[in-house]
């Protein structure tokens, strides 16, 4: 469903594509790097330390304390340092990789309000959110823990084998010859762990949808006794996210012991064939006994080998899916500084030979083609699904047309900055989606200059002044999560001042008082109408009060303009609106 | 002050771990036997090497050889400790896991059971983000320490073994380590102390990030249509700078005590080579011994932090546990009767004085209503004026505060479980859609028949529409029916309630956005399906009211009137204003374009300032 790029880029690629977008990353990370070398050779001291300390204390009869005494010091001072190089890589690190994630968020979350609401719309919203969040955060643990232990675990393996050599190359290669069918098959472990983890984040996610609905619909689920049936539904998603972690955690179980057997049985060889080795004169007892030592040091790279690399493979999946947003083209882009500025004044709009489908969907506009003259008041009347709000959504440019094009004071509309249109036309949808926070808050967020005495002022012009005063705690009221708090007629009028308050040259209302009563509706209509004189407005109502007194009308029939021209004369011409506004008489007169 | 509260935070934590002890006690078990396995074995392991040392290689050195039986014995102690040592990790891990993801699923379905049985006035009372959080972070957060449970009690266990075995091979060694470990539970206990409040800050920042997106990314149609997406960014930048911030923060702390905590075992590792090869040189120890110390050693330098950790995670898991014990434990919990509600003839509704309060502010102050069985009301009145509110109280998803609501008779708190909405149906004036397929939506689970479903479809005029979806009744909507218009979400939303057959029907405002041709067919089709339904329609149109045998004047919470509507309209003016309101409107707009006159904005009066300046521009 979801239209976001899907990245085909290998692992590799896109990494360096993500590195790419994330330049603050790059700053200082030779430096950082050289830390995190010597932070790895501190690693290697305590087996160099006792091989020495067993060494010298077993070649002869008494051990040479003087020597162990200054090889544990110097050992010692060498791990004070190492620990002080290991502070200063890790306070690098994370200063720079947070730093470069923080862009990181922002310029995916501003992409996403980029895209068209069609590509918004083909992604589940808690999919999308995740991509500027807990996407984001799997590649900061990678770069913040797993790709250093890469670079430390690679490190840790290759002093390890030199070392190891140095002692004996018939034991090093009986290590590498245990280790090897290990290092095989780990990968293999971890996709199988990784499989296992994407169904744990899969189900996770329709767990959450699953209570997400329960919560947001539980007016509904009351109102019809289903109770049962959600219960079920719920249990069902818990369950499934707790199969899937159980299932995952049981790999887990069995992977990790398994090199833990390996590395024993590679001790016990080694023990045996160094005993020989030793008795034939070609290794002595300290050597073997250190040697045992830096088994560990080539084994705990190997075991934290699964998690590391399910990590990597986690920040690899995580990059895809915010580069899969940062990939994808704006399908209805900003022309930026290219484009024109519209002056401020009297809109005109042209609509030629427009026609628009949904994305896999039959056509739902056919070559609809109008002008609207400006300071023109224009109704839009149709059916429920005849393609208002499409044709809405196409004037104020969410979507662009499949052919044909429109344009505003004779400019294409795909040539216009945004930020010009933005502030030249303005749509108030069909639900008024209201914010978290006070009723000013929301209506400021038509023009956020606005004072508190400009809202006020909107709010009286618009007649809603009485509204205003009833509410407990006026300007200051809350109206919770998505406007929650208020009534559905309550919620319209916050949105339509808000776009009031923006003051835009081309309103433009779809169904936007349809909770609001009569009489209120009717206030509104009148204000606007009053306000709008000298500017465009385009209004979409079943109500067809706002038709009459409209300067034109124009009716859709299944994705077509059957109709157009005033009220008065469609009446009198007989057919769709006439038939409608029969409708509407019968509907609304006593 | 600041210790006694973090014990007091312990101590609760301690008896979160209880909870969960309790509840799944077998479980706990095997994890914990598993753990002192795999505690007994880790010490074994060092134990083994060191035998294999000194019986082994040393052995064989000296003596320029030594028995294939000792060499079996030395292989086989080796591999044996590790496969032992191997089964009480993979049993730890494992019944850690389960037990932990047990007591989440539990939790969760606590939690979200709730949330079904729970009053809707509950559910007005918290925000949906922190209800979604309950059933998610926070049931993961109260059983976060599980996870790690296990290996502390194994690590407990280890740490003795270890003491015992050290204390029998070397006194002077064994102090050495007595030393060092305490001093890495110490130093890793206030890590864990100076790291946790840290990390909570992220994780609520982590949290708050995550709600600007969800709540920008919901708004997104509004964020562009008025161009505010700079602002939108401005808002989240600052949100993920903070916790930018804050993460950074966490990983000074990090940084710091991480290579710390590293430093500290492999000095004790030094110490132990140094003041072995003393004990070595004065006799007192074996080179075998110093192996085995020195192993012991970086073994358990790892394990112990375990026990920081089960500790770091107690105070957010106190955290966790109250807020979805708060939950578990809310009360004012529907409480339900024995009356049945059932049955085919229409009902009788009646309000008593009915008060109806959001928190401090009444909306409803002391309705009284009937309705005989079989007639249709329209309920009438200003946005605002509560009719959503009162509309919600006949179904009972909110109780009166104050009266009553009775169904033939029988208050509503009476009705058994199901009965009330067996018998009565809202339709809703918000409509909202599952993620799931067309039958499902209309459905909800009740065992009705797909000629029933089209039978319903049909009446609310949403049979055509559903009919050219691909699918048919199985074609999925998406999340909340984003792909369906206004007005046909609405209508399934109306079929949703016309296939129950309810002996009331309520309809708040319901066809909206469906167009007047449509509304009509509708309101036509109800009218002689309803015959067996008693309906209580809150409408604005006149077609609408007229269906209505009578009609509730509603303002400010208050009934200011009932009865015919042409009773109303002549004696009361709200009413009358409020359903002419289209008409006065025509016909002023009639009388002005015979006078000639501008538009009817004037007449309003409401010209202000603004309007002038446009009427200059224009
Ligand atoms: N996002 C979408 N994806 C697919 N189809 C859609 C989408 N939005 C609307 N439609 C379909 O397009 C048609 C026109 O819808 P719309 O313009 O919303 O109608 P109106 O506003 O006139 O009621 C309807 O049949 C509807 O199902
Ligand atoms: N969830 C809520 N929390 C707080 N106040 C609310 C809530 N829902 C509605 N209100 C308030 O209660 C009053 C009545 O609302 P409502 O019954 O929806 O009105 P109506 O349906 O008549 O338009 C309004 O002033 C509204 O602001
Ligand atoms: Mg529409
Ligand atoms: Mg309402």
């Amino acid at each position: 469903m979801s239209s976001l790029q899907g990245t085909e880029r290998s692992a590799l690629a896109t990494v360096r594509h993500g590195l790419s977008l994330t330049p603050e990353f790059r700053k200082g990370l030779a430096g950082t790097l050289a830390l995190a070398v010597v932070a790895t050779v501190g690693k290697v001291i305590v087996p160099i330390a006792v091989q020495q300390t067993i060494d010298r204390g077993l070649k002869g009869s008494v051990p040479d304390v003087p020597y162990i005494r200054s090889a544990v010091l110097l050992c010692a001072v060498a791990v004070v340092l190492t620990a002080l190089c290991a502070y200063l890589m890790n306070v690098r690190l994370y200063r720079v990789t947070e730093a470069s994630l923080a862009t990181l968020r922002v310029r995916g979350f501003r992409h996403v309000h980029d895209l068209s609401v069609l590509t918004q719309n083909s992604e589940r919203r808690g999919a999308l959110v995740s991509r500027v969040t807990g996407d984001v955060d799997q590649i900061s643990t990678f770069m913040q823990w797993g790709g250093l232990m890469i670079i430390i675990s690679m490190g840790q393996l290759l002093v390890a084998t030199v070392l190891m050599a140095v002692y004996s190359w018939q034991l090093t290669l009986l290590v590498w010859a245990c280790f090897l069918p290990l290092m095989i098959v780990l990968p293999r472990f971890q996709r199988w762990l990784s499989g296992a983890y994407t169904l744990v984040r899969e189900r996770a996610g329709d767990m959450l949808a699953a209570v997400s609905e329960s919560v947001v619909g539980a007016a509904v689920i009351r109102a019809h006794a289903s109770e049962a049936r959600t219960a079920e539904r719920l249990d069902a998603a818990i369950d499934a996210s707790r199969a899937a972690q159980t299932r995952a955690q049981r790999i887990v179980a069995t992977v990790f012991p398994v090199t833990e057997i390996v590395a024993a049985a590679t001790v016990a060889g080694v023990v045996l064939l160094g005993v020989r080795l030793g008795v034939s004169g070609e290794m002595t007892a300290g050597s073997l006994v250190a040697f045992l030592f830096l088994i560990t040091l080539f084994v705990s790279p190997l075991q934290t080998a699964t998690e590391v690399l399910s990590d990597a493979q986690n920040a690899v999946a995580g990059w895809r899916r915010v580069l899969g947003v940062l990939d994808t083209p704006p399908d209805v882009a900003d022309p930026g500084p290219d484009g024109v500025e519209l002056p401020r004044g009297p809109i005109s709009v042209a609509f030629e030979d427009v026609s628009f489908s949904y994305p896999g969907g039959p056509p739902v506009l056919s070559d609809v083609s109008v002008e609207i003259p400006p300071r023109s008041r224009i109704a839009v009347v149709g059916e429920t699904g005849s393609g208002k709000t499409t044709f809405a959504k196409l004037l104020t440019r969410l979507m662009d047309p499949v052919s044909g094009r429109v344009t505003v004071d004779g400019e294409d509309l795909r040539r216009i900055r945004f930020s010009s249109l933005r502030e030249r036309i303005v749509m108030v949808p069909q639900d008024g989606f209201l914010f978290d926070g006070t009723l000013a808050d929301n209506i400021r967020f038509g023009r956020p200059p606005a004072t508190d005495e400009e809202i006020t002022l909107a709010l009286t012009e618009l007649g809603l002044a009485d509204w205003l005063e009833g509410l407990p705690a006026g300007l200051a009221t809350p109206v919770g999560q998505r406007g929650e708090s208020l009534s559905s007629g309550e919620r319209q009028l916050v949105a339509l001042a808000r776009a009031y308050l923006a003051d835009p040259d081309l309103l433009l209302l779809d169904e936007a008082t349809s909770a609001v009563d009569p009489a209120t509706e009717v206030r509104l209509a009148r204000a606007l109408e009053g306000v709008t004189r000298g500017r465009t407005a385009v209004s979409i109502a079943h109500r067809l009060s706002t038709a009459e007194a409209a300067d034109e009308v124009l009716v859709f029939d299944r994705g077509r303009i059957v109709q157009r021209g005033p009220h008065a004369e469609l009446v009198r011409q007989g057919g769709v609106y006439a038939d409608l506004h029969a409708s509407w008489v019968a509907a609304a007169r006593s | 002050m600041a210790s006694k509260v973090t014990s007091a935070v312990m101590r609760k934590g301690l008896r979160v771990l209880g909870v969960a002890i309790r509840a799944e006690k077998a479980v706990f078990t095997a994890a914990v036997l598993a753990s002192a396995l795999y505690g007994v074995m880790t010490v074994a392991s060092a134990w083994a090497l060191g035998w294999a040392t000194e019986h082994v290689v040393l052995a064989s050195f000296r003596q320029g050889g030594v028995g294939g039986g000792a060499l079996a014995l030395g292989a086989t102690l080796i591999v044996g400790v590790s496969v032992l040592k191997a089964f009480g990790v993979a049993g730890r891990r494992y019944f850690a896991g389960v037990m932990q993801y047990r007591m989440q699923a539990a939790s969760r379905r606590g939690v979200t059971r709730q949330y079904l049985r729970l009053p809707l006035a509950w559910h007005h009372r918290h925000p949906t983000g922190q209800l979604l959080s309950n059933a998610s972070s926070d049931a993961e957060a109260a059983w976060a320490p599980l996870a790690p449970l296990p290996m502390a009690v194994g690590v407990v266990v280890m740490l003795v073994t270890a003491a015992v075995s050290m204390v029998l091979t070397d006194p002077v060694l064994a102090l050495v380590g007595f030393l060092i470990f305490p001093a890495i539970a110490v130093l890793n206990l206030v890590y864990q102390r100076r790291l946790s409040p840290l990390a909570t800050r992220a994780q609520q920042l982590r949290a708050e990030v995550s709600e600007i997106a969800h709540e920008s990314f919901d708004g997104a149609l509004v964020v562009k249509t008025l161009g505010r997406e700079d602002e939108e960014t401005a808002r989240f930048r600052a949100r993920a700078g903070e916790l930018r911030d804050a993460n950074v923060a966490v990983g000074r702390v990090r940084g710091l005590f991480d290579p710390l905590l590293e430093a500290l075992p492999t000095l004790g590792v030094l110490a132990v080579l140094l003041i072995g090869s003393m004990r070595l040189e004065s006799g007192a120890v074996t080179p075998g011994t110093l192996v085995e110390v020195a192993y012991l050693f970086t073994l358990l330098s790892w394990p112990i932090r375990a026990l920081g950790w089960v500790l770091a995670e107690l105070p957010r898991a106190v955290v966790g546990y109250e807020r979805v014990q708060a939950v578990l434990s809310a009360t004012g919990s529907m409480a339900h009767g024995h009356a049945e509600l059932r049955g085919e003839a229409p009902a009788r509704l009646e309000i008593r004085g009915l008060r109806y309060a959001y928190g401090d502010a009444e909306v409803l102050h002391g309705v009284d209503l009937t309705v005989e069985p079989g007639r249709t009301v329209a309920l009438v009145g200003p946005t605002g004026s509560g009719k959503s509110t009162l509309a919600q109280t006949f179904v009972r998803l909110v109780d009166p505060a104050e009266g009553a609501v009775l169904i033939d008779g029988t208050d509503l708190r009476e009705a058994a479980r199901g009965e009330v909405s067996a018998a009565v149906a809202l339709v809703p004036q918000q409509t909202f859609l599952f993620d799931d397929t067309v039958r499902g939506n209309v459905t909800l689970g009740l065992p009705v028949t797909d000629e029933e479903v089209r039978e319903a479809l049909r009446l609310a005029q949403a049979d055509g529409f559903v009919g050219a979806l691909p699918d048919g009744l199985d074609t999925r909507l998406g999340e909340r029916g984003a792909s369906l218009s206004g007005g046909q979400r609405q209508r399934l939303a109306l079929a949703r309630a016309l296939v129950r057959h309810p002996r009331l029907l309520v309809l708040d405002d319901a066809t909206s956005s469906v167009d007047p041709q449509v509304e009509a067919k509708i309101l036509y089709g109800l009218r002689d399906a309803a015959r067996a339904s008693t309906v209580v329609v809150v409408a604005y149109r006149m077609a609408t009211i007229a269906l209505a045998d009578e009609v509730v004047y509603l303002e400010h919470g208050r009934v200011v009137d009932r009865g015919p509507h042409e009773e109303l309209i002549g004696r009361c003016e709200g009413y009358r204003n409020l359903v002419t309101a289209y008409e006065r409107e025509e016909a002023e707009r009639e009388a002005l374009d015979e006078a000639g006159t501008g538009t009817p904005g004037a007449a309003t009066g409401a010209v202000t300032e603004e309007t002038e300046e446009e009427e200059v521009r224009a």
